[in-house]
This record gives structure tokens, sequence and C-alpha cells, in this order.
């Protein structure tokens, strides 16, 4: 996994989400979704681009399912950027950059 | 900046466009091929095998082989060659001068992205909605157009599939992993899909059969909680209260770029023939994108071989070309 992408779990989300000064993006995903594949070098490029302006957290769904059903999230990929421990906005379903970047402007 | 006038540009990433890839990169054209950007539509980069599972009839894989995985591996070959991927959505084409023009970005660009001899088209086909008010709010809440994406979600629950044909099947086949129950909603009183997937669901205790029915209406605020579904025969109206509901009733071609320019039958599918030619002369198709028949992995690979070679040999026969020498395949 590429440098300043966490990796989190039932122990440690509630301690990076609030603990964070910038945005946390949380890229919910597994093995075995196409789409989630298509959209983790994204978040990488994202990750490197800005960083300092939004940190990118991943939770992988077959490994932590409570934080999947905590989060209703009912289909991967989805997105959920967190601001001051809570979520501000949800993205569901694998997008480009560009569309990526333009739906979370208002909080980059 | 418009780059120099390639040979062949390949308009999406599928099996067919892959295949297209692999036969012009070896044949020293250089293609370039516009991948299209991800999404969970069955438009995105590798097509609509991105998001199934197993596949079990790709000849050469006996174990069968993740649809992903295919992809992946065809996208390998085709870069071993020499084939240029770039993973964007192509905005505007303009195929009546030549060369051709392909915007990426700003359709009102003056000048094109990318200008080309030659462009196979091979943007596939993406799966229809039912069109029912709030279907696509619920989408992600619900609403599913990707098994494999969003089953996992649905341990122990009641849900639904929509459709009657080979994906309707293994969709619904693959979700019994998951669900207690899986009721295959289907128009007719028979099904469309080849007998060995309808065997597998008869044989399945998980799935049921709706026979004669279509979904109306979708209940639930937040998520969905259930579904109105009117018999077509009666028009009795029942509910059933599942909380997922994957739409599997076939696809519309990926054409909206080519309205008015290539000739397409009111469905939209793109007309080719003889061979891979379309009525553009350059312009070729192969794939879902000119195929609502067969639609496998298979054919639209074997399509994307001809589309390749009628390109070459039209490259051939219409300039002066450094690649004279006849192309050993």
């Amino acid at each position: 996994m590429a440098e300043g992408i966490n990796t989190l779990s039932d122990t440690t989300f509630d301690e990076l989400i609030g603990a964070s000064d910038a945005p946390v993006l949380v890229d919910f995903w597994a093995e075995w979704c196409g789409p989630c594949k298509m959209i983790a070098p994204i978040l990488e490029e994202i990750a490197g681009e800005q960083a300092g302006k939004v940190q990118i957290a991943k939770v992988n769904v077959d490994d932590h399912p409570d934080l999947a059903m905590r989060f209703d999230v009912m289909s991967i990929p989805t997105l959920i950027l967190f601001k001051d421990g809570q979520a501000q906005k949800r993205l569901i379903g694998a997008k480009g950059k560009g569309q990526l970047l333009e739906e979370l402007s208002e909080y980059l | 900046m418009t780059d120099p006038v390639r040979d062949v540009v390949i308009i999406g990433s599928g099996p067919a466009g892959l295949t297209a890839a692999v036969y012009t990169a070896r044949a020293s054209l250089a293609p370039l091929v516009l991948e299209g950007e991800p999404s969970s539509t069955s438009d995105q980069p590798g097509g609509q095998l991105m998001l199934t599972t197993e596949v079990e009839n790709f000849p050469g894989f006996p174990e069968g082989i993740m649809g992903p995985e295919l992809m992946s591996r065809m996208r390998e070959q085709a870069t071993r060659f020499g084939a240029e991927l770039q993973t964007v959505r192509v905005s505007r084409v303009d195929l009546s001068s030549r060369p051709f023009g392909i915007w990426v970005g700003d359709p009102d660009a003056a000048e094109p992205t990318h200008r080309a001899r030659t462009v196979i088209i091979s943007t596939g086909a993406q799966s229809l909605m039912l069109g029912l008010p709030r279907e696509l709010e619920l989408v992600g809440h619900g609403v599913s157009t990707c098994a494999t994406c969003d089953g996992f979600f649905f341990r122990k629950h009641d849900i639904a599939v929509v459709g009657g044909g080979d994906s309707a099947i293994e969709e619904a086949l693959f979700l019994t992993k998951f669900a207690d129950t899986v009721t295959l909603i289907h128009r007719r009183d028979e099904l469309r899909a080849s007998k060995i997937m309808q065997d597998r669901a008869r044989a399945n205790d998980k799935i049921r059969f709706q026979w004669n029915s279509r979904v109306v209406e979708l209940h639930g605020e937040d998520k969905l909680e259930g579904i109105d579904v009117e018999d077509t025969v009666t028009g009795e109206r029942t509910r059933l209260d599942v909380t997922g509901l994957f739409v599997a009733i076939g696809h519309r071609p990926n054409t909206d770029l080519f309205k008015g320019q290539v000739a397409m039958e009111d469905t939209g599918y793109l007309i080719t023939g003889p061979g891979s030619a379309t009525n553009v002369e350059g312009v070729f198709a192969c794939g879902d994108v000119q195929d609502h028949t067969y639609r496998q992995a298979i054919t639209a690979a074997g399509s994307g071989c001809m589309a390749a070679i009628d390109a070459e040999r039209w490259l051939e026969a219409t300039t002066d070309h450094e690649h004279s020498t006849e192309t050993n395949w």
C-alpha cells in the first residue's frame, strides 16, 4: 500500500478519525470487488498529491464487517469523508479521478 | 495539444478492445487505447467482466478464472506488445473528416486531443435499469446492478433478482452464498438462460421463481425495505419484503458518443459488416457495442481480432505506409 494511506480496523477507526486535523476519506473495499481495484490507484495518487489536505484510509469489509455495518455500507466501493470525526459526504461506486476530486472539492 | 496522427485509436477496453490492441500492437501499429474511467455501471476500464466473478467458459482456463483477473491479463498482454493505454473517457469524436478527431476532457476544445487514421470502437454495453421512481437514489442502498460488489452485504437477508437471462441466473446463484432467499422475478413464464444455468438455479433450494411478474414500485426511505410486484397476467399486485434488489434485465450499448456519425440500429447498437466495418470508412466496431446476439467474452475477443485485421488491411490499402509488408498474424 502506498505511503500516507492508513489501514483501519475496529480498534483504530475512531482514534484515527477523531485525531485527524485534515478530513479523512475512508475507502470501504474488498479483494473480490473489481471496481474497488480500479479506484485504488486513483486514491493513491490523491493521497500523494493532496497530502496534508486530506488523509486517505481504507477499511477492508471482509476483515471488518462491523465497521461496514456501522456505517450502513451496502455497496462497495463506498467512500465516506469524515471531518472532525463526523461523516460529511458519501460517494457510492467507482468514479474517475476528476469526478472524485470535484465531488470532494468543498472539503479539500 | 494535439499529438501526431495515430494509425489506430481504440475506444474501450473490454475483451474486444484489448484483443484489438494485442493484434494491432503486434502489427506495429502502436495503438492508443482510451480505456474509459472507473465506474460501477459497467462502462469502466476492463468492461463488464470487471463486475463478474468466475468466468467458466473462456477457452484455455479449465479451472475458470475471475473476470477482473482475466482482464488484467489481457491488459498486460496488450502492453507487452507496445499498446499505449490511458485511463480516460472520450468526450467527443469527429468522424466526418480525416484524420478522425478524438477529444478527452473538454468536448468544446477547438482541437481534438488525438487524431487517428482508423478508429476501433469497442465501448461495450451497460446494465439497463428498471426506470422506476427513486431507483437511482436507492442504488447502493439496496438496489444494485453488481452482485459481486454488493452481495456480501446481504448476508441472511431476503433479496430479489430481476431478469431471466444468464446474467440474472448467475447473479441469483452467486447471491445464494449470502442471502437466505433469492426470489427471481421474471416477466415471462420461462427463462432465457442457458440450460446449464437453469438446471443449477432449479437445483438450488434458496432460489424461488416468481413468473410473469414485473417490479412496479420500490419501498423504503433511506434504504430498500420492499418492492411491489405485478402479475403480468392477472394484474394482481403483491408486496415482497426484500432488502436487496439486483437488476439484470439486459444492457444498452454505449453509443451516445457516435450518434449521428456512425450508423446504428434503433436500439443503439452499431451496424457492422462486412466484417467489423461500420458505414464510415476507417471506423471499425467490435464487441457488445455491435452485438446483441452473442455477447460473450470470447465472441467480443474474436470480433476485436477481426477489427484489428480489418483496420490494418484498410491502412495498407489506403495509405502509403511504412507497414507495407504483409503482417504475419
